[in-house]
């Protein structure tokens, strides 16, 4: 065990996943001697060498796209594009072939590969810097969408990512990386090396894709929330004083299902919240899927807390961003509801 | 398909490497760079299959001796050399106050163009009122040159009460359709085709303008800048392609952009389209350069890639360090010198300029950058005093608020 933060820990599970398997390669743009800009990928270059851990050129979808000649070859590489917001000249080889290839070559051909990129804001990074495009994936059908909320998660998801046969979008809430944020800006934000959860298995883990995790058990309202909200709900849950139970989903595709339905049968009330825009948010499946799968066990409507439907401003970044104080106002509400 | 037992031995991957890296002691001496003056200069509508060794070479203007020399001299009368300096001054000036407020918590983030100052302040001076530029972060020279407000761009940088685009955008990504400044990105390349739409809109148009396009040299990777050149030369928009090589992308150096291609500008040749290549930190060079290739478009030729072969002095942004991936002394060897220290020796060698007097406008200049930052910041800045009103965050979503964001607005109270 160790002390890592989420950034150490990415790294850590493909060390660990590079060392175990030499068919897993890693390229993307600066992440090859420099270590990538937030330097998840440090060190990689000098122990496995330029062939297994390289910089690539500036050019989304020839990342995406060499990554999946590679692994329709038989490799399995782990590839990182620099921002999500950046994640868009991929997009065509994302949907149309890497979350395809399986279903029309009848297996022939298939698309093991990881897209790491860091999600979210609240670093003053205006609108190429901030956003949280999950919901681009999810609605494609043959991606996996994967959002680690802590270190130790991220490995455990990382290395069954990378271990997985099918695409995996790797989401990674930058504003996690060294601290469990939870939304007050204006405090200091308690490093990994303090919490519970940045104590990490230094060896080889895997934490199953499509598996939720229950954060906090509750018995009032189920907050169903994945990466930086996760922390964001329970400070809402701790200034509020609701007895909310907060369910990490951690993989939103495939989606731990069977753990939702039995929380929110238990609390009767249920609060879903992201930070990306609220209209085809993400949050609307979920609050679709418990409707049709928790509605007799319901006494409130589903709140949905959500960032709002603009591009994420720089100026106004914490009026903006959902806080603890929005979902206090969202967990308030759906306990007045009878 | 069949078995050739001829070539059986092992295959392997190529990954380029910059020559220099932290700890080496970089070394340029040995790079062949052409002297000023030897590069001729083409009419602009002679038949480009003649002159495509103009993407290969460099053309240069100013010598070591800070003389004006060759067939690209001569287009850059006095005055203009002097507010060319002047111009570059300014640019240097505001960034090095821009970047000290970035470091002192008055906003998130800054880009400077140290070293690069010549390519936009002299390129500005090539196009007309009306003309359109789509740059990156790195031309703040245009707008300097151009006479916009250095106050309103710091506001921008703020994002304070007074920001021109209402704190929605990171710092420096400015926007002026009167000053010829089309609206910053940050998704690299994108804006490399919308240049050459713009450009074939004046033509479908009939009108006289022309526009230019602006990426780096890592960014030529990107797909749109391929899109850019097979629309630019399907169509001979009036667009000049301007392609900034300082070497390095963050901190990938410039080969893995280019690969095995000769230079940047020959990417141009690919298709079709004439290409120049020229010194980058000589602002005489730059300007003829610039005025040739605006010529060729205003004059209904078509299209030219120009490269401008500079060096990233400083950081990629605030949130760099480059010691970790590249030499310190790397910028200090660079072999194309500093761009204001060459223009103010040609200007020192034409009686026109002296030590005393650049030294002293240092100072004005200086001083003129002081009172706007003063300015500005009695406006607020990033995290103290004025900002833009939460409820502007709202606005500009669209022409009209649809209900859902009334409403959503309503529910944040502002
Ligand atoms: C589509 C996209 N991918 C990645 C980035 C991240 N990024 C910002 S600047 C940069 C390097 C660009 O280098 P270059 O084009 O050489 O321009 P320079 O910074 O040297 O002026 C990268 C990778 C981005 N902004 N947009
Ligand atoms: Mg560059």
């Amino acid at each position: 065990m160790a002390r890592m933060t989420m950034i150490e820990s990415i790294r850590s599970a493909m060390h660990v996943a590079m060392d175990r398997d030499e068919k897993v390669v890693v390229f993307g743009e600066d992440v090859g001697y420099f270590g990538g800009v937030f330097r998840c990928t440090q060190g990689l270059q000098q122990t496995f060498g330029k062939n297994r851990c390289f910089d690539a050129p500036i050019n989304e979808s020839g990342i995406v796209g060499a990554a999946i000649g590679m692994a329709a070859y038989g490799l399995r590489p782990c590839v990182e594009i620099q921002f999500a917001d950046y994640v868009y000249p991929a997009y065509d080889q994302i949907v149309s072939e890497a979350a395809r290839l399986r279903y029309r070559s009848n297996g022939d051909f298939t698309a093991p590969i990881t897209i790491r990129m860091p999600t979210g804001g609240g670093i003053f990074g205006g609108q190429t810097h901030s956003q949280s495009p999950e919901a681009l994936f999810t609605h494609v059908s043959g991606l996996k969408v994967v959002v680690p909320s802590n270190p130790r998660d991220a490995k455990g998801l990382l290395i069954a990512a990378i271990e997985d046969d099918d695409p995996v979008i790797f989401l990674e809430p930058k504003r996690l990386y060294n601290g469990p944020f939870d939304g007050h800006h204006d405090k200091p934000v308690t490093p990994w090396s303090k919490h519970e959860l940045g104590e990490v298995d230094e060896g080889h883990f895997t934490v199953p894709l499509g598996k939720a995790v229950t954060r906090r058990e509750g018995s009032q309202v189920t907050i169903l929330a994945y990466g930086t909200m996760v922390h964001v709900a329970e400070a809402a849950v701790a200034e509020t004083g609701i007895d909310g139970e907060i369910v990490d989903l951690r993989t939103l595709l495939p989606l731990d299902l069977d753990a939702i339905v039995a929380s929110v049968r238990k609390t009767g009330r249920c609060v879903v919240v992201h930070e990306a825009t609220l209209t085809s948010g993400y949050g609307a499946e979920l609050a679709a899927l418990v409707q049709e799968h928790c509605f007799y066990s319901l006494e409130a409507p589903v709140q949905r807390v959500a960032g709002w439907d603009t591009p994420y401003p720089h100026a106004q970044e914490w009026d903006y961003f959902p806080g603890p104080r929005r979902v206090a106002e969202a967990l308030t509400t759906v306990m007045e509801d009878v | 398909m069949t078995t050739d037992p001829a070539h059986t031995s092992p295959l392997s991957l190529t990954v380029p490497e910059p020559e220099f890296r932290p700890g080496d002691k970089p070394d340029y001496s040995t790079t062949p760079i052409p002297r000023a003056g030897t590069v001729r200069r083409p009419e602009v509508d002679e038949d480009p299959e003649q002159f495509r060794e103009l993407a290969y070479t460099i053309i240069r203007v100013l010598n070591r001796k800070g003389e004006a020399v060759g067939p690209w001299a001569g287009l850059v009368d006095d005055e203009m050399a002097l507010t060319g300096l002047k111009d570059m001054m300014k640019v240097r000036a505001f960034d090095a106050r821009m970047l000290m407020a970035q470091r002192q918590g008055k906003t998130s983030f800054y880009m400077q163009c140290l070293g690069e100052e010549a390519i936009a302040c002299a390129f500005e001076k090539a196009l007309r009122p009306g003309d359109m530029n789509f740059p990156t972060y790195r031309q703040q020279g245009l707008l300097i040159s151009g006479g916009y407000p250095i106050v309103d761009m710091m506001n921008q940088i703020y994002s304070n009460e007074r920001d021109p685009l209402n704190g929605r955008q990171l710092p420096i990504m400015y926007s002026s359709k009167e000053h010829g400044f089309f609206s910053i990105s940050g998704n690299l390349g994108t804006q490399y085709p919308q240049a050459v739409g713009w450009a074939m809109a004046s033509a479908i148009s009939g009108d006289t303008k022309v526009a230019a396009g602006w990426i780096g040299d890592g960014s030529t990777a990107e797909s749109d800048f391929h899109a850019a050149l097979v629309f630019a030369s399907t169509y001979k928009a009036p667009v000049v392609l301007n392609i900034v090589n300082n070497q390095w992308a963050i901190s990938t150096f410039q080969g893995i952009a280019k690969g095995g291609s000769g230079t940047f500008a020959a990417r141009g040749h690919g298709f079709g389209i004439p290409a120049l290549r020229v010194d980058g930190n000589d602002y005489l060079a730059v300007y003829a350069v610039a005025k040739w290739a605006v010529e060729r478009a205003r004059r209904n030729l078509g299209p030219t890639v120009v490269e401008y072969v500079t060096y990233r002095v400083g950081g990629h942004s605030t949130s760099d360090d480059p010691a970790a991936y590249r030499p310190k002394e790397e910028s200090d060897v660079w072999p194309l010198g500093d761009p204001i220290e060459r223009l103010k020796n040609y200007l020192v060698g034409r009686g026109l300029w002296s030590e005393d007097r650049h030294t002293q406008y240092k100072a004005e200049v200086e001083a003129e950058i002081l009172a706007a930052q003063k300015e500005a910041e009695e406006h607020g800045t990033l995290h103290a005093g004025g900002k833009p009103s939460v409820r502007d965050m709202f606005e500009g979503v669209y022409k009209e608020m649809p209900p859902h964001l009334r409403r959503q607005r309503q529910r944040a109270g502002v």
